[in-house]
């Protein structure tokens, strides 16, 4: 059965207690969530503001693609993925994950493999603004390993 | 329709100073030679930042290589490193 999936890219802030909640549906043992946050500091340097766009469409397409790998990997009724785009400050929620499964294991496995593949893969681009200058954010290395160790893991177990 | 829509975004939009921009095509071409046609109507420099190996390519939303034959009436995105989450 296809499980139920929610996807938003919105400049609005959400409410992690209203999304978890709305995650509950019939069959649900667990639900994993994953919430990330604007850093204060960057690379040693104090974060001002992050400017965030994405690809209107292409995006929300490639989601629903991460989600939907996730559900042939592992048992998820539910999936939510919350990400905003615009002008966000230190402290700021900017994405929100959240799985329902009827067991932990799935739930904590598929919720880590959507943001890891979020990171690296989804048409979003950050650019940060410092007191003393801007730049725009490169795809980190080690988030790049992250994801390229689901896609052997995936190798191994065939 | 015998034009293509070429989108640009983020670091590659404020470098070329656009965000959009259309092509006329009569037939199909490949990506690169899109890419050698933007530098020949813009500016040889666009050529030259679109043929960064950093730079991914995407034809109506779907990531593609380069060889990928852009047909008329197409949505053509150069797209810089991502980073979502």
């Amino acid at each position: 059965m296809a499980a139920l999936i929610k996807i938003s890219v919105q400049s609005a802030d959400f409410d992690i207690g209203a999304e978890t909640a709305a995650l509950a549906i019939a069959g649900t043992g667990g639900i994993n969530t994953f919430l990330g946050v604007v850093r204060h500091q960057n690379d040693n340097a104090d974060v001002r503001c992050l400017r965030l766009e994405h690809y209107p469409g292409m995006t929300e397409g490639q989601i629903r693609t991460i989600i939907e790998e996730a559900e042939n990997r592992w048992g998820v009724l539910a999936a939510t993925v919350i990400h905003r785009i615009g002008d966000l400050y230190p402290g700021d929620q900017i994405v929100f994950v959240g799985v329902a499964s009827a067991h932990r294991g799935d739930a904590f496995d598929a919720c880590e493999f959507i943001i890891d593949f979020l990171k690296t893969r989804a048409t979003f681009w950050k650019k940060e603004f410092t007191p003393d200058s801007d730049r725009w954010l490169t795809t980190r290395q080690t988030d790049l390993d992250t994801a390229s160790a689901w896609q052997s893991n995936e190798a191994d177990s065939r | 329709m015998s034009e293509v829509t070429v989108q640009f975004f983020a670091s590659l939009r404020e470098a070329l100073g656009k965000d959009r921009m259309t092509i006329s095509l009569d037939g199909s071409l490949s990506v690169s030679d899109l890419v050698i046609k933007i530098g020949a109507q813009e500016d040889a420099a666009w050529q030259t930042a679109l043929e960064s190996p950093d730079i991914l390519v995407a034809v109506n939303q779907t990531l593609v290589e380069r060889s990928h034959k852009v047909q008329p009436g197409d949505e053509v995105a150069f797209l810089p490193p991502v980073t979502g989450g």
